[in-house]
């Protein structure tokens, strides 16, 4: 165990020194610092004065360190735009999009694992095949649009008229097809202090029901991939020996379904999952700029657009921190569900 | 009355083009205690009829109407999966051809043993862990307590297909259908696994129904045999009867294409083409595209073969379905003919 987390950070360090150095690539090569600072009207020996000082005419190498250096300190540098270190602007950032994959998460964990199964278990049921069919459509349609397609059904309203309107039933199914709208599409509302910079969505109805979109349209692409690859996994695991002797063993199929295949059916899903829960950090990118939900994806597109490349870079060594926590963490996991892999760094 | 009584079995699986019978007309029966083997070739049906008594054919296999399995007075044909469930693993288990896809990967064995004695049983997880080291010893293997905590990947082949068997023992049940048990073991390994067997089901008086392609297993460990081909029982009775003296063409056909039985440095002796496939199955005798006897010596087809499906004929005790044999011209007992044939 001991051995496998030391060679497991090891890894990590290796990981996160290659993306600090990309990074730091980025921030060299990504036009004229100093011509962010200064204006066109400073004269050239006074920006060779000021790169002299700012040490950009240092060798790379020397750069480079200097740049890690402060990076072991989360020291960034300061963000052009907020004038403030990017480090904090990030820490200000982070936890509306923390939230809002959490929330995502529990919601693909939620929905994907009771419809992979059940599909799996009923291949050929008319849910099972609706589930499908709704899945290949999330799989097909970009982010961005379905959540505009959400903000205009529930936070817009559409009301369609295509029956007659002059009788009960015809009002009645217009009633049916249109939509009320209401639900909130923009932002955070108000969410409830914690502790820092931490401020929270969960602790109120009405912050909850600021996330019910975003967290929807982020699932809209993760959900469907889910739904398939649990379903894939439970159809092959059905047809393994080892399901057919738990049923020679005379056991209920509640035991054989929910223990002895689903047990092997989420060794790949957790393996999957892990990366797919970094990739939906970076999905936030889209999900939170039609929402304009204030997180991280939000700031790191505004950076962009404002050419801040300090918090570019800052935002680009954090979530590959994230993501190689996460993976880690699920290496872990896996070594504990899984019999067959001993956490010691060596196969069993 | 017999303990197991097996009658006009039909298995049948619905596929897209039509229904495929994979066994037809399957008789047999067990008593209490007797040990029964199934042999032929693969694809015969051997497995599916294994499977088929205790309703565990994958769909879309299904077993037709007017099949009857009737266990202990009870028939199971028509049953529901919850009444089945009663009697699977507990009035009758089952052992597997490979035992390492047989245990679950991700359950230690204690669990895998506990779950059966809880699914048939009231019993605490403590005795319930007291008749799982009970029956481990039973089976032979070393430190059993430490096993019950261990996981299937860290046992080797031999000692799996020993777990098995012991979880098959576990509630003392009526009969062990045992398919193929040790096709998939090492040569070392499979005598030991099949004497161990054999001991158990004789010391606790558990019926066994074998099923094997290997007559060296079938002759040493069974009362009686049923032959099968292409989804039919072509011949059964005492095993040793059978042995010596075979009547159905294929039976002689298997018991020559034994090693033991060609001449050293010799050729093996085999019957010449493969099994039918199950939807395509030749007119009257499946058997009579292979059959030497199939055509007589002038040449023509012998009258019958190619059209009528022969009837198993004979006393209960041994019976044979084959035309020849039903003309009262009984296939010579003496075990070289049908290998001339064959040169």
């Amino acid at each position: 165990m001991i051995a496998f987390l030391i060679k497991r950070l090891f890894h990590a360090l290796l990981v996160m020194f290659v993306i600090s150095l990309i990074a730091f690539a980025i921030q060299d090569n990504l036009g004229d610092p100093v011509q962010q600072l200064v204006g066109q009207s400073v004269p050239e020996s006074e920006r060779d004065a000021l790169r002299d000082e700012l040490g950009l005419n240092d060798p790379f190498i020397t750069q480079y360190l200097r740049f890690a250096g402060n990076a072991l300190h989360f020291d960034f540098g300061y963000s052009y735009v907020f004038n403030q270190p990017t480090t904090e602007v990030i820490l200000r950032h982070l936890p509306a999009t923390l939230e809002l994959v959490a929330a995502t998460t529990v919601l693909i964990i939620l929905l994907s694992v009771p419809i992979g199964v059940y599909s799996a278990i009923k291949p050929r049921a008319w849910l099972s095949r609706f589930f499908m069919g709704v899945s290949i459509i999330g799989i097909s349609i970009p982010v961005f649009l379905t959540a505009i397609v959400l903000i205009q059904l529930f936070a817009i309203g559409v009301s369609w008229t295509p029956f007659p309107t002059d009788t009960g039933w015809g009002q009645w199914l217009n009633d049916l097809v249109s939509t009320n709208g209401g639900m909130p599409a923009y932002g955070r509302g108000d969410p409830v202090h914690v502790l820092g910079t931490w401020y929270t969505n969960f602790a109120s109805i009405k912050g909850l029901s600021y996330l019910i979109l975003p967290a929807v349209s982020l699932a809209s692409i993760m959900l469907p991939l889910f739904i398939r690859l649990i379903r894939a996994e439970m159809l092959e695991v059905l047809q393994s020996d080892y399901i057919k002797f738990a049923r020679a063993k005379g056991l209920s199929p509640q035991r054989i379904y929910f223990l002895h295949a689903l047990k092997n059916t989420m060794l790949p899903v957790i393996t999957v999952g892990g990366v797919q829960i970094g990739t939906l950090v970076a999905y936030t990118i889209l999900t939170e700029t039609v929402f304009q939900w204030p997180g991280v994806g939000l700031m790191f597109l505004n950076a962009i657009e404002r050419s801040d490349i300090p918090l570019i870079v800052t935002y680009l060594v954090i979530v590959g921190l994230i993501f190689t926590i996460t993976n880690t963490l699920v290496d872990l996991i896996y070594g504990l569900v899984n019999p067959t892999v001993k956490l010691t760094g060596k196969p069993a | 009355m017999a303990l197991l009584d097996v009658n006009h079995l039909d298995v049948r699986f619905a596929l897209r083009r039509g229904d495929v019978q994979a066994l037809r007309d399957v008789c047999f029966s067990l008593d209490k205690g007797e040990r029964l083997g199934i042999v032929g070739e693969s694809g015969a049906g051997k497995s599916v009829a294994a499977f088929s008594l205790l309703n565990l054919i994958a769909k879309p296999g299904y077993i037709a109407n007017g099949s009857h399995i009737v266990f202990d007075g009870e028939e199971l044909v028509g049953l529901s999966d919850r009444a089945l469930r009663r009697i699977r693993g507990h009035r009758m288990s089952m052992i597997f051809q490979d035992p390492m896809m047989t245990l679950n990967p991700v359950l230690s064995i204690g669990e895998q043993m506990i779950e059966c004695l809880k699914a048939h049983r009231r019993i605490s997880k403590r005795e319930a862990r007291k008749v799982a080291l009970e029956k481990l010893q039973l089976a032979q293997i070393p430190a059993p307590e430490a096993r019950l905590d261990q996981y299937p990947h860290e046992l080797s082949g031999g000692m799996r297909q020993r777990v098995i068997i012991a979880i098959a023992l576990l509630l003392d049940p009526d009969i062990i259908i045992a398919d193929e048990p040790t096709t998939a073991l090492d040569v070392t390994i499979q005598a030991e696994v099949m004497a161990l067997l054999l001991d158990l089901c004789e010391k606790q008086d558990v019926g066994l129904i074998l099923i094997t392609h290997d007559l060296g297993v079938v002759s040493q460990v069974t009362e009686r045999m049923l032959v099968m081909y292409a989804g039919r029982v072509i011949e059964q009775g005492p095993t040793r009867e059978i042995i010596n003296n075979p009547l159905h063409p294929y039976t002689q056909g298997l018991i020559q294409a034994l090693p033991q039985m060609a001449t050293p440095g010799s050729r093996l002796n085999q019957i010449p083409g493969s099994m039918p496939s199950l939807d395509k199955l030749p007119s009257g005798c499946a058997f009579h595209p292979r059959c030497p006897f199939a055509t007589l010596d002038d040449g023509r087809p012998r009258p019958g073969c190619r059209d009528q499906v022969p009837p198993l004929t004979g006393a209960d005790a041994r019976q044979v379905s084959c035309h020849m044999v039903a003309e009262n011209k009984p296939v010579q007992a003496d075990q070289s003919a049908p290998a001339k044939e064959a040169h």
